[in-house]
C-alpha cells in the first residue's frame, strides 16, 4: 500500500479534516455489552410507512420474534433484539428531536432465541426467494437513511443496473464501526454483497474503501476472489461516502441532477447493510442489533459496541465507561452529518452508526460574519454548487433564486461551513432553503 | 457661437422627432385600463398584505370590479372602508367575517424548560431543523421571531421568548399562519376573547415535565362551561364555531389549574410584567 493517499481514486472537491478522531476507537474489537433490564425499540426508525405493531402489552416474545409487520411497499419488518415481556408503546425521544413511538420490551435475562428462519443456499435460492427473506428480516440501509433494503434491491425495471457498489469508505470522522465490521467480518460482507449482486442480476461488484483502512483492505481482499469483487481503495477524502460521490469514484459516471444512483446504472449499499443480509440469508436472523462506535474525546473508553436495538444512548455511554468531563454536545452518527441531540434518551435505531461526545471546548458557537467571496466553499463542495451564492440569497429569504442555483442538489455535508473562514452557517442555511422549497412545491 | 447653436438645434429637432414618435405609438398601442379599478386601488388600505388570497391590492381590486369577490374579503379595510367600495361600486358589500390571530402557546423562557443551548440562526424555520429545536416542547412557540419579522402590520412582538399578537393590530390576514413552523399560530374570530393557550397534544405527564403552563386536559373549563370547549385528545381548546363565546366569567368559573386558559388581556399583562404570576395565583 503506498502511504500518499493522492493516487487514489476520488471525486472533485470535498475536503479532509486535520484530525479525524478515529485512533480513539479504530483499534478496539467489536464487544457485546452486558444484557439491560430492558429496550425501547422504535418502531417509525426507517424511511416511509411505520410498521405495525403485531404484539399486545404483557406479551411474551423470543429474541428475533416479529414485533411489528411491514405496512406497504416502503416499510420494514421490526424484530425483539431480546426475550421478556412486551410492556407496551411508549413514546421515546427520536434522533430528529421530535417523540416518536416505540415498543417497549422488559428482558427476562435469557436471550433466548426462537426458531430462527430456515437458511438459505444463496447459490441455487431463487431472487425473488432471497428478495422475501430480506425484507422478512427487516434489513434496511445501515448508512444512515434507513432505507428499506428489500426496495433498494427492486429497482424499476426500465432502470438498468449494471454495478453494484458496497460502501466501506466511512468518510466520516470518529466512527469505526464499518471499519471494525470489515476487518472481523469481511466474509460476512463479501457474501451480502455476492447475494444482493444475484438479486441485481449485476456481475460488477466494488466494494470502495477509503485508504486509511490497510488493514480491512487485506483482509477483504484475502477473500474477494472467491466472490469476483473487487475492493477499491479510495483517497482519504470527506464526503467519499456519500453514494453520488462514491459513484463518481469508482465508476466515473455521474448522478443527473435530482437523479437516484440508479439514474447512473449503479446500487450503493453499505458494509453494514451487507453483512445483515448475509445473516439474514445464510443464517436466517433478522436485523436485531448492529455495530456502533461510541466515542469521543470525553468517554473514557471509546470503543465498538455491538448494541441491541432500543439500547438507550446513555446506557451505550456507560458501557464505554462513562465520561471524563461534562460533554458539551452527543451526535448520533458522525460530526459532519450526524445529528445533535437534546437528551440522553434517545435510543439505538437500525442506522445508528455512531454515538459521539464532543467536549464542551468543541462545541462553541462562532459569530457568522460576512461572506468574503474567498471561495474556498465552491472548491470543497463535492456536488459543484456555490455555496456563497447560495447562502447570500438564502439569508434574503430568495429560495426562488436558491432553487434555481440547485440547492435541493446539496448533500448538507457540511464541507463549505467547514472550510468558511467567516463561520457562516451555510448548511443550516441550506437546510432551511431545502425545507422552504419543498413546503412550497406541496401547496 | 455657431457650434452651440447647432448643438442646441441639432438636440431640440431630435428631441422633437422622438417625441412625436412616442406620442404616436402611445395613442396606437394605448392600453384601456377600467378606472373603476384604480377607484378601488384608491379606496383599499394598501397594505399588500395578501390576506384576501389575491397576489396584491391591485389583484383584489381587478377581483372586485369583475365581481369575482366581495369587498369584504378584504381584511384589513374597516367596514366603513368596505362600504366605500360597495358604494362606489355599486354593489353588495358581502358579509364580514372578521378573523385575528393568535399564538396559542403561554409557555415563556420562565415556564418551558429549554433541552438543550441553539446556536444557530435566530429563524424558527431553522431551528425546528435542529433537533426538532432548542425548547423542550415540541408542539409550542419557538421564540425567534420568524413571525414577528414578516407581519406586514407590525402586530407581533416578541416578549420573554414568546410570540405576542396585538390584537387592535392584526387584522387577520394570516401570513403569520403560514410562517410558523411549529403550526401554534391560529386564526380565530375576531371577538374571541379567551384560549387555551398550550397546543401540545401530548399526554399530561409528558408536557407538564416540560412545561409549567401546559393543559393537561382535566375538563374543569368543560365542566363549568359546557359547549364553549372542546376536548381533543389530552388537550381542551375553545370552540371558535360556537356561539356564545367564552368569556371572562367563565375563565373565573373554570379555574383552571395550570394557568393555560386566559382572557388574552390576562395573557398579555402574564407576559409583560409578571412572569410568576400564575405560580402565585394558585
Amino acid at each position: 500500500m503506498k502511504s500518499n493517499s493522492k493516487d487514489y481514486l476520488s471525486f472533485d472537491g470535498g475536503i479532509h479534516p486535520a484530525s479525524d478522531g478515529k485512533s480513539l476507537s479504530e483499534g478496539s474489537p467489536v464487544q457485546r455489552p452486558p444484557l439491560l433490564d430492558r429496550y425501547r425499540v422504535v418502531i417509525s426508525e426507517s424511511v416511509g410507512k411505520p410498521p405495525k405493531p403485531v404484539v399486545q402489552p404483557g406479551d411474551l416474545v423470543k429474541k428475533y420474534q416479529l414485533i411489528a409487520q411491514a405496512e406497504g411497499f416502503v416499510s420494514a419488518n421490526l424484530h425483539s433484539p431480546t426475550s421478556g415481556k412486551v410492556v407496551g408503546i411508549v413514546e421515546v425521544a427520536g434522533a430528529m428531536g421530535i417523540p416518536v413511538p416505540a415498543i417497549e420490551i422488559e428482558s427476562d435475562g435469557k436471550d433466548e432465541p426462537c426458531e430462527p428462519m430456515p437458511p438459505l443456499d444463496w447459490k441455487t435460492a431463487s431472487a425473488a426467494d432471497l428478495l422475501a427473506r430480506i425484507g422478512e428480516a427487516g434489513v434496511v440501509g445501515m448508512g444512515g437513511a434507513a432505507f428499506p433494503t428489500r426496495v433498494k434491491l427492486s429497482p424499476p425495471p426500465e432502470k438498468q443496473i449494471d454495478t453494484l457498489i458496497l460502501n466501506g469508505a466511512e468518510c466520516e470522522p470518529y466512527l469505526t464501526a464499518d471499519h471494525r465490521l470489515m476487518l472481523e467480518k469481511p466474509r460476512a460482507v463479501l457474501e451480502g454483497a455476492a447475494i444482493s449482486a444475484k438479486i441485481l442480476g449485476v456481475k460488477n461488484i466494488y466494494i470502495g474503501v477509503e485508504v486509511n483502512k490497510t488493514d480491512a483492505i487485506e483482509a477483504l481482499n484475502k477473500h474477494a476472489a472467491d466472490y469476483n469483487i473487487y475492493v477499491v481503495g479510495l483517497k482519504v477524502q470527506y464526503p467519499q461516502g456519500s453514494e453520488k460521490q462514491l459513484i463518481d469514484a469508482v465508476t466515473k459516471r455521474e448522478v443527473p441532477t435530482g437523479g437516484l444512483p440508479m439514474d447512473a446504472h449503479c446500487v450503493v449499499q453499505n458494509v453494514g447493510t451487507a453483512a445483515a443480509v448475509s445473516d439474514a440469508v445464510t443464517l436466517g436472523i433478522p436485523l436485531v442489533e448492529r455495530i456502533t462506535t461510541v466515542t469521543g474525546d470525553v468517554v473514557k473508553n471509546p470503543g465498538n459496541w455491538l448494541l441491541k436495538l432500543g439500547t438507550p444512548v446513555i446506557k451505550a455511554v456507560e458501557f464505554a465507561g462513562g465520561v471524563t468531563e461534562e460533554p458539551g454536545k452527543l451526535i448520533l452518527g458522525g460530526p459532519m452529518m450526524g445529528f445533535a441531540q437534546k437528551t440522553f434518551d434517545v435510543t439505538v435505531c437500525k442506522n445508528t452508526s455512531g454515538i459521539l461526545l464532543l467536549p464542551q471546548s468543541d462545541s462553541i458557537a462562532y459569530d457568522p460574519s460576512p461572506c468574503i467571496r474567498c471561495g474556498r466553499c465552491v472548491a470543497g463542495c463535492p456536488m459543484g454548487l456555490l455555496p456563497c451564492l447560495l447562502g447570500s440569497v438564502i439569508e434574503a429569504e430568495r429560495f426562488d433564486l436558491a432553487a434555481e442555483n440547485h440547492v435541493m442538489d446539496c448533500l448538507e455535508c457540511g464541507s463549505c461551513a467547514y472550510v468558511c473562514p467567516a463561520h457562516r452557517p451555510l448548511v443550516q442555511h441550506m437546510r432551511r432553503a431545502k425545507a422552504e422549497i419543498r413546503k412550497q412545491s406541496k401547496k | 457661437m455657431n457650434i452651440l447653436i447647432i448643438a442646441v438645434a441639432v438636440m431640440a429637432g431630435v428631441g422633437l422627432a422622438l417625441g412625436i414618435i412616442i406620442g404616436i405609438f402611445a395613442r396606437l398601442f394605448r392600453v384601456e385600463s377600467d378606472p373603476r379599478v384604480d377607484l378601488v386601488v384608491e379606496l383599499l388600505p394598501g397594505a399588500n398584505c395578501g390576506g384576501c388570497g389575491m397576489a396584491g391590492c391591485s389583484d383584489f381590486a381587478k377581483a372586485v370590479v369583475s365581481g369575482k369577490m366581495a369587498p369584504s374579503k378584504c381584511p384589513v379595510s374597516s367596514s366603513d372602508q368596505v362600504s366605500a367600495i360597495a358604494q362606489a361600486l355599486g354593489i353588495e358589500a358581502g358579509e364580514a367575517f372578521k378573523q385575528k390571530a393568535v399564538v396559542l402557546c403561554g409557555g415563556d423562557r420562565e415556564q418551558t424548560m429549554r433541552l438543550a443551548s441553539y446556536n444557530g440562526i435566530i429563524d424558527c424555520v431553522s431551528a425546528s431543523l435542529v433537533a426538532g429545536g432548542p425548547k423542550g416542547c415540541t408542539y409550542g412557540c419557538l421564540g425567534m421571531g420568524s413571525c414577528a419579522r414578516k407581519c406586514p402590520f407590525g402586530a407581533i412582538e416578541m416578549i420573554n421568548g414568546l410570540a405576542i399578537i396585538h390584537k387592535e393590530l392584526c387584522v387577520g390576514c394570516g401570513t403569520c399562519v403560514a410562517v410558523c413552523p411549529r403550526n401554534v399560530i391560529k386564526l380565530v374570530p375576531a371577538e374571541a376573547e379567551v384560549h387555551v393557550y398550550c397546543n401540545s397534544p401530548l399526554k399530561a405527564p409528558a408536557k407538564r415535565l416540560v412545561c409549567k403552563v401546559a393543559c393537561i386536559g382535566c375538563r374543569k373549563c368543560a365542566k363549568a362551561a359546557p359547549d364553549k370547549f372542546l376536548i381533543e385528545g389530552f388537550k381542551a381548546t375553545v370552540d371558535y364555531s360556537h356561539t356564545p363565546l367564552p368569556t371572562a366569567e367563565d375563565v373565573v368559573a373554570a379555574a383552571c389549574p395550570t394557568g393555560s386558559l386566559l382572557t388574552a388581556e390576562e395573557h398579555l399583562q402574564i407576559e409583560k410584567h409578571d412572569p410568576d404570576w400564575s405560580a402565585e395565583k394558585k
